[in-house]
């Protein structure tokens, strides 16, 4: 017997009198006997669970996690603070280990979940009509594409330098299949270039793709960025944080059509970027067009209130080759998370939270913008990320920083090549002040070290003022 | 039924969160900002603001656990019962790999952390890469798609890349018509038309139809997408031939792994002559299914297809004078496709079912997939000895892998209940229904996946369930085709949702 099984010897032999065979290997003829592997993998044997345990153990510690270094680094997922209750109630067997709720009469729990989840995503987006949930942000962006497609019969887009690379570079890869044309539109100050984007929107374009706050933690106006879109009658597609839409105009109040975005900041972990979800919500008339499950309210025979997945028309396994979107398996257990965890925030506690990150955000920028070889990327105003320009080799700087316990950030060069001095920069809840005070001494003693100007090190520029409108 | 005698949850009826809420409630307490309150007007401008905040429900974390305790009794789930859900391989989720994904070192890991920081988990990736390549028996594998369905799209996306690099543009995909229907969906979503491929009497490839969809135009021909085992539970015995006619039309052969758990350490995709292989790690490697979700769907490819991988790739440089090797992302791929997704994949996915490969090692994969077809064959003959012989007959009667799909057009004919009748029904005796009406070319299907880790008395347990709801009908068919009578709802509507979809709570 080995691992998870328990079959008998003698259970064996009952089973395959019953079956009417002398062994199992009959079973497996099926098989062309040249297709037979007839020998073992060549994979080490199994290991009992407390060996499983130190060598996992042994891989983690090499990893430099949230618990050893102070983090601020960001660009799209976050280390927020995921509440107790948080694990307590996705490590529940009745959440943890059912299959997607085809059966509904026994699936009641997961899709009520789901119903009360999408609830949760329209009021922060502002937009009518959510999902269940999809794989994480960047396929999220591309889904969105083949909604577009589909909604306009037009197959071009326009993206903002501004969204996220890898979701622009995601829409590249799908537009491959989708047999789409990807438009960039740089970014100026900080912002979208409003001039570009209106010049390369036009009566051919699916869709415009925003992000706010952006890539640089710039908040864009999305409102006068969409006019574009809406004259032309593209689809406005706007990425979002979900732990802004607290204090920040959502999407549905600027004109978006479809609001979407990386859920991880909402109750899932870092994860070394997996397993969260993508949230995906639009306009009503996008229903029957959107990607994924959607939990819909009904009734039982008997009258009793009761959830079920709704519009499974436009599903893969009834649909096939027509679907919406060939999305199965999706990131049901994170969209709980989410839930759970926005439940704990509250009404109150979301908007607190919003309001906490705009603050220490603008502290912490005023307050690194002050040390000696640091400027700002962009004056534009941010929410809980921001851009920095340093005076030295950005690489050197971070392992500097690094040697001292922190992660000080996310190099800018990685994606932009125009910005291979810039660091960006992102603060949560548990990123404290005199975290961030830290973070600035180390800063400026990095720096100060990489340009072997020792005499400046730990020196500040006169303060600036904090955050900048 | 009566309301009279509802059960105690039918009686509870369905409240969400939100209508638990009463302003001036609250669960979190948040760490002061330890920095000036200064008005929000004064940093963003004020019409970027928002007015109103969202109204998310105000509860307390007791009423918050209370709930979310309650629903969770609302759901059926493995740990509780047998689930024998045909194509979806619902194997025992060990704890143990809940317990290593969560460890700090991985849970709290920033997927943009410098590879000089983050060794283990690329390490860990590697070997996981390894380890697939190995079962799969094809050398080069890239962790990224999301789920299945994700490296189908993935598979789609590198056999256009592999044909427009030799200069060709082909626009047909093939697949059966037992085929999962996200096949076709991904077909379209790459941006080919899908063709289907009819199934022989032996429940595989309809040879002769095969061979006329590709000589009907073999230059259109861009790819086979074939489950094997495939959608019946059958091992197809003219894989080998198959692969010689797709290969000889230029076309590549895709491998929807969602049936991998029947042929692990026994049969490798790779010999089979297959050149992309999707994996399902929340299938037969044991990452928990959650509700729907997450998963994960690791692709596996052949030497002529790995230059158009998806970037960024796990890779292992050798470490120099002695150095140990160092664990790297490679960006630099200039064929690739390009990424799929943000950061690496979901890598808490790829601990757990490292964990779980540890665990098993290479004996413990093979007697896995050995069990699993034992399970499936002794459950298939335990029915097929009562009245599922004659009412609920094996669709394609052959020995069958880790999975067997059963016919209830007699049943329908002759006791007037339908597949779905039985269902339900099955869920009064505590047993999730196996996958209902799939494949489609099977009348009133039932798909029936038991996976190894369950014992001989639940198989047992389960076909007398079956034995009894079919004696019952021959007395009384009514009673299955209203049932079930004791779950937390009954029978629901899903007409009306879909017709009136209400997608979201009313908050007045």
């Amino acid at each position: 017997m080995t691992r998870y099984t328990s079959a008998t010897p003698d259970d064996r032999a009952e089973m395959l009198e019953a079956i009417g065979v002398d062994s199992v290997a009959d079973l497996f003829e099926q098989i062309p006997e040249p297709l037979r592997l007839g020998e073992p993998l060549k994979l080490p044997g199994g290991l009992s669970e407390a060996e499983v345990y130190e060598r996992l153990a042994g891989l983690a510690a090499r990893n430099a996690d949230a618990e050893e270094q102070v983090c601020f680094v960001g660009a799209g997922m976050y280390d927020h603070y995921v509440p107790a209750i948080v694990d307590a109630i996705t490590q529940r067997s009745e959440f943890l280990t059912p299959y997607t709720p085809y059966q509904p009469e026994i699936s009641q729990g997961g899709l009520q979940v789901m119903f009360e989840f999408q609830t949760a995503m329209t009021e922060l987006t502002g937009l009518p009509v959510s999902g269940a949930g999809l794989y994480e942000g960047p396929s999220s962006v591309a889904s969105a594409g083949y909604l577009a497609i589909g909604a306009t019969k037009r197959r071009r887009f326009v993206v903002s330098r501004g969204v996220h690379p890898h979701s622009r570079e995601t829409l590249a890869t799908y537009s491959a299949g989708y047999g789409a044309e990807v438009v960039e539109v740089g970014l100026e100050g900080g912002l979208t270039d409003a001039a570009a984007l209106a010049a390369a929107v036009d009566g051919e374009t699916a869709a415009v793709f925003l992000q706010s706050p952006n890539f640089l933690g710039a908040v864009e106006d999305v409102e006068a960025l969409g006019a574009a879109a809406r004259e032309h009658g593209a689809l406005l597609v706007v990425a979002c944080d979900p732990m802004t839409l607290g204090v920040l105009k959502p999407p549905g109040a600027c004109g978006a059509d479809i609001a979407l975005g990386e859920g991880q900041p909402l109750g899932n972990r870092l994860d070394f970027g997996g397993p969260s979800f993508g949230f995906f919500c639009a306009t009503e008339d996008q229903i029957r067009r959107m990607p994924g499950r959607i939990a819909g309210e009904t009734d039982d025979v008997d009258g009793r209130r009761g959830f079920v997945l709704a519009l499974q028309t436009r599903e893969q396994h009834i649909r096939r080759e027509k679907a919406t979107n060939n999305i199965c398996t999706a990131q049901a257990l994170n969209a709980l998370a989410a839930m759970v965890h926005l439940a704990w925030l509250g009404r109150q506690g979301y908007r607190e939270l919003g309001e906490l990150l705009v603050r220490r955000t603008a502290y912490a920028r005023g307050r690194l913008a002050a040390v000696e070889g640091v400027e700002l990327l962009h004056e534009a105003p941010v929410a809980r990320e921001f851009a920095l320009r340093l005076a030295a080799p950005v690489d050197a700087v971070l392992e500097r920083c690094a040697e001292r316990g922190i992660a000080a950030g996310y190099p800018l060069g990685r994606d932009y090549p125009e910005y291979e001095d810039g660091l960006l920069v992102a603060i949560t809840e548990r990123r404290s002040r005199e975290q961030i005070d830290r973070l600035a001494e180390a800063l400026g003693d990095a720096i100060a070290a990489e340009r072997g100007d020792f005499a400046t090190q730990g020196v500040t520029k006169s303060p600036q003022p904090e955050g900048v409108a | 039924m009566s309301l009279a005698s509802e059960t105690p949850m039918q009686r509870e009826r369905a409240t969400t969160i939100y209508e638990k809420s009463k302003p001036g409630r609250r669960a979190a307490v948040l760490p002061d900002a330890g920095v000036p309150e200064r008005p929000l007007e004064e940093l963003i401008p004020a019409n970027l603001l928002r007015a109103e905040p969202p109204r998310l429900p105000e509860v307390a974390e007791p009423e918050i656990v209370r709930h979310y305790n309650k629903l969770s009794r609302r759901n059926f789930d493995l740990d509780s019962g047998f689930y024998p859900l045909g194509s979806c391989t619902m194997k025992h989720n060990p704890r143990l790999n809940e317990r290593v994904a969560a460890l700090p070192g991985h849970a709290r890991l920033h997927p943009a952390q410098d590879p000089r920081r983050a060794q283990g988990a690329l390490e860990l990736m590697w070997l996981l890469q390894g380890s697939l390549a190995e079962i799969c028996g094809l050398p080069h594998v890239s962790l990224q798609p999301s789920a299945g369905s994700h490296g189908e799209l993935a598979g789609l996306l590198l056999t256009r890349a592999y044909h427009a690099d030799r200069g060709e543009t082909r626009t047909k995909v093939l697949a059966p018509d037992t085929s999962h229907g996200t096949n076709p969906a991904s077909v379209t979503m790459a941006g080919y038309e899908a063709v289907k491929v009819a199934t022989n009497e032996r429940g595989g490839v309809e040879m002769d139809d095969l061979r006329a969809k590709i000589d009907a135009d073999p230059d259109a021909i861009a790819c086979l997408m074939l489950t094997n085992p495939n959608t019946l539970g059958l091992f197809d015995e003219n894989i080998a031939e198959i692969a010689a006619l797709i290969h000889a039309a230029g076309g590549t052969l895709y491998y929807d792994g969602a049936n991998l758990n029947a042929v692990m350490g026994h049969s490798r995709p790779g010999d089979m002559g297959f050149d992309i292989v999707h994996v399902n790690l929340h299938k037969s490697f044991s990452q928990p299914h959650g509700g729907g979700g997450p998963g994960a769907g690791p692709i596996a490819v052949s030497d002529r297809i790995e230059p158009f991988l998806p970037r960024p790739q796990v890779v292992r440089r050798e470490g120099e004078n002695g150095h140990s090797p160092f664990f790297d992302l490679d960006h630099e791929r200039p064929k690739s496709i390009g990424r799929l997704r943000g950061f690496q994949g979901n890598f808490g996915v790829f601990v757990r079912s490292y964990a779980y490969i540890l665990s098993l090692g290479a004996d413990g994969l093979a007697e896995a997939s050995e069990t699993a077809v034992l399970n499936a064959n002794y459950l298939k003959a335990r029915l097929a000895a009562g009245r599922a012989g004659e009412r609920l007959p094996v669709a394609f009667d052959r020995h069958c892998m880790h999975e067997f799909v059963l016919s209830g057009k007699p049943m329908k004919k002759e006791l007037g209940l339908a597949t779905l009748d039985l269902a339900k029904r099955l869920l009064d005796f505590g047993f999730h229904p196996p996958t209902v009406y799939f494949p489609l070319l099977v009348e009133e299907a039932l798909m029936v996946e038991p996976t190894e880790t369950e014992t001989k008395e639940s198989l047992d347990a389960f076909a007398d369930a079956v034995e009894q709801i079919l004696a019952e009908a021959e007395t009384d068919p009514e009673i299955a085709k209203e049932a079930p009578y004791t779950t937390p709802v009954r029978r629901l509507d899903e007409v009306k949702a879909t017709r009136h979809p209400v997608v979201r709570q009313s908050l007045g």
